[in-house]
């Protein structure tokens, strides 16, 4: 089974973000950088279905040029090789852009099943899966917890809301939307980075590709979110903000 | 030139938030000056349309075919794509849910747009809609312009609205079948099910003490536990700690798990990403103890205490069985 896993590298999870100069975007220069996590499940999944029916995990990333860092964790971890599509500017793209951007790259491929994360943890319009699909021309199901291969279909298992679950066959090819949490994430081995070095990574424009930026949904100011609800900060040590917040329980809430 | 509410049912029953978004399509279909249609798709749909006509719209679309029955992308997206494109609307409204997340960005992209999903405000400048959506999980927000002619898509977020500000009044019914056949329907859905019988029942706590990330590691776990024994509360967790197995899932809080609404919701190394909030927000006391200042919890908490949970949590255990034996 050929295995495309779309991913994404992201600001690292416990960044302290700024607003740039601009108003645009964040400031980026102090940032480091990691795989958007549900695409680190996705990658995951399509290693553990190669290791089961065989197979290649080809890694499909869009990104600026720091995002190679992400792909070579990806080859280092066991994807076979790896597709960059390089572009300083992909803020100029919408989803729909983007996903034209992976479904150009993902089309020459053929491949049998294309896994991503079901949202990224930046911008969160989870949607480029649906997308990608949708240009594919194939089918899709999202928010997956588990994958199981049949003869020519594929069985997911689907979260529903508030705790349901439900599964759904559709035919290969197919695009799936992974959640978090369906399978435990491995580590690089000093093998797997090893390795990594000499796998192939293929480097494509947008340009290349032949698709503009032409955004539907614009993004126009970043700004630190308005405090809803003014916060009643308690001060002090642990033990008088514990005291403090006590206090506060008992006798302006009235539930202790 | 109009608006539409795509309203969401299951089984012949409404999705809580579809009213939201109605509310949502009614307020923001007056500030532009659009009227104001809603559609409900499915098979028998016909009561669910009767109870919208009571509702002040100007038409009440009921996407019937029986081959809705049950929900598939492929299904949706098709039925869906015929009425707008009978319909031209220049906004398309969706609740934010699961189901909609399925098939929404698949009619977004039939028409060239990008569903501008997780809405959570808009405003009108200049004649023009601004939507804010939250991004990097709820650390900041992001103003949005839609680009180009209609139709444009957007999903509005749990709890962004109120349903009950929808308008009474009175609307026409109109029955809309689309063409469709089964070989357009690529995937086979089962039937729905639970894991398990919920044991624990989060939503009818007084109090619920919720552990996030922050708690690091299993082993840790009794520290909350012994919080929530202390000041008579129910465990609970965000979703990375019932991923992990460290708590079983139906303790988990937020989109894929319960939505609760205590008297006070104590949430313990929690960042507070959307996913979660949207299942707590509606508590009516949100205490954060977190040790970063910054963390989006505190946005919607009442009191807050920046600082290491490992001192902060056994104190506070001390103070609440200080207070409860007094």
């Amino acid at each position: 089974m050929k295995i495309l896993v779309a991913i994404k590298q992201v600001p690292s999870r416990d960044s302290q973000l700024r607003v740039n100069a601009a108003g645009r975007w964040i400031e980026e220069s102090d940032l480091s950088f990691e795989i958007n996590e549900p695409d680190a499940y996705a990658l995951e999944e399509a290693l553990q279905l190669k290791e089961k029916h065989g197979g290649e995990v080809v890694a499909l990333c869009a990104g600026p040029a720091r995002a190679s860092q992400t792909i070579r964790e990806a080859l280092a971890k066991g994807a076979d090789r790896a597709i960059h599509i390089e572009e300083e500017n992909l803020g100029a793209f919408d989803t729909l852009g983007v996903a034209r951007l992976l479904a150009r790259a993902a089309a020459a491929e053929t491949p049998d099943l294309i896994l991503t994360g079901l949202q990224s943890d930046d911008l969160g319009y989870g949607q480029t899966g649906v997308v990608l699909a949708e240009l594919a021309g194939l089918p899709h199901a999202t928010i997956i917890m588990q994958v199981e291969k049949m003869e020519d279909r594929i069985r997911v298992k689907r979260e529903l809301e508030d705790g349901w679950f439900q599964h759904i066959e559709i035919p290969l090819p197919a695009v799936l939307t992974i959640q978090s949490g369906i399978n435990k994430l491995r580590y690089a081995t000093l093998m797997g980075i090893k390795k990594a070095k000499t796998k192939q990574m293929r480097r494509h424009t947008a340009a290349e590709l032949g698709v503009e930026p032409a955004p539907t949904v614009v993004l126009d100011k970043v700004y630190l979110p308005p405090r809803s609800k003014q916060t009643v900060l308690l001060e002090g040590n642990a033990r008088q903000q514990a005291a403090a917040l006590i206090e506060k329980l008992k006798f302006e809430v009235r539930v202790l | 030139m109009s608006l539409l509410v795509v309203m969401e049912q299951a089984c012949g029953a409404w999705h809580r938030m579809s009213w939201e978004t109605l509310a949502a399509g009614q307020l923001v279909g007056a500030e532009l000056g659009l009227p104001v249609a809603a559609a409900v798709a499915g098979r028998g749909v016909a009561g669910l349309a009767a109870e919208l006509a009571a509702r002040k719209l100007e038409r009440v679309w009921a996407v019937e075919h029986e081959l809705l029955d049950p929900y598939t992308a492929d299904g949706f997206t098709a039925a869906l794509e015929a009425l707008i494109i009978k319909l031209n609307p220049s906004l398309v409204l969706f609740p934010h849910t699961y189901q909609v997340r399925d098939f929404a960005p698949k009619l977004a992209a039939r028409f060239g747009r990008c569903l501008a999903s997780d809405v959570v405000r808009f405003r009108i400048e200049g004649g023009e809609p601004v939507l804010v959506r939250q991004m990097f999980q709820g650390k900041m927000n992001a103003d949005f312009r839609l680009a180009g002619p209609g139709p444009h898509f957007v999903s509005v977020q749990a709890g962004a609205w109120r349903a009950e500000q929808v308008e009474s009044g009175s609307a026409p019914v109109e029955t809309f079948t689309p063409q469709l056949d089964a070989s357009m329907i690529r995937a086979k859905p089962l039937e729905p099910f639970r894991e398990s019988q919920r044991a624990v029942d989060l939503t009818a706590a007084a109090i619920i003490v919720s552990v996030g990330r922050g708690i690091k590691e299993k082993e840790n776990l009794h520290l909350v536990e012994e919080l929530a024994r202390a000041l008579g509360a129910e465990l609970a967790a965000s979703r990375p700690i019932c991923d992990n197995g460290w708590l079983p899932m139906e303790r988990q809080v937020g989109s894929s798990g319960q939505t609760v609404a205590p008297k006070v919701y104590l949430a313990v190394g929690i960042s507070g990403a959307i996913q979660h909030l949207v299942g707590m927000k509606g508590s009516k006391t949100v205490v954060a103890i977190n040790k970063d200042p910054e963390a989006p919890i505190f946005e919607v908490a009442d009191y807050g205490i920046v600082g290491d949970l490992f001192e902060v949590v056994p104190a506070l255990i001390e103070e609440a069985r200080k207070a409860r034996a007094g």
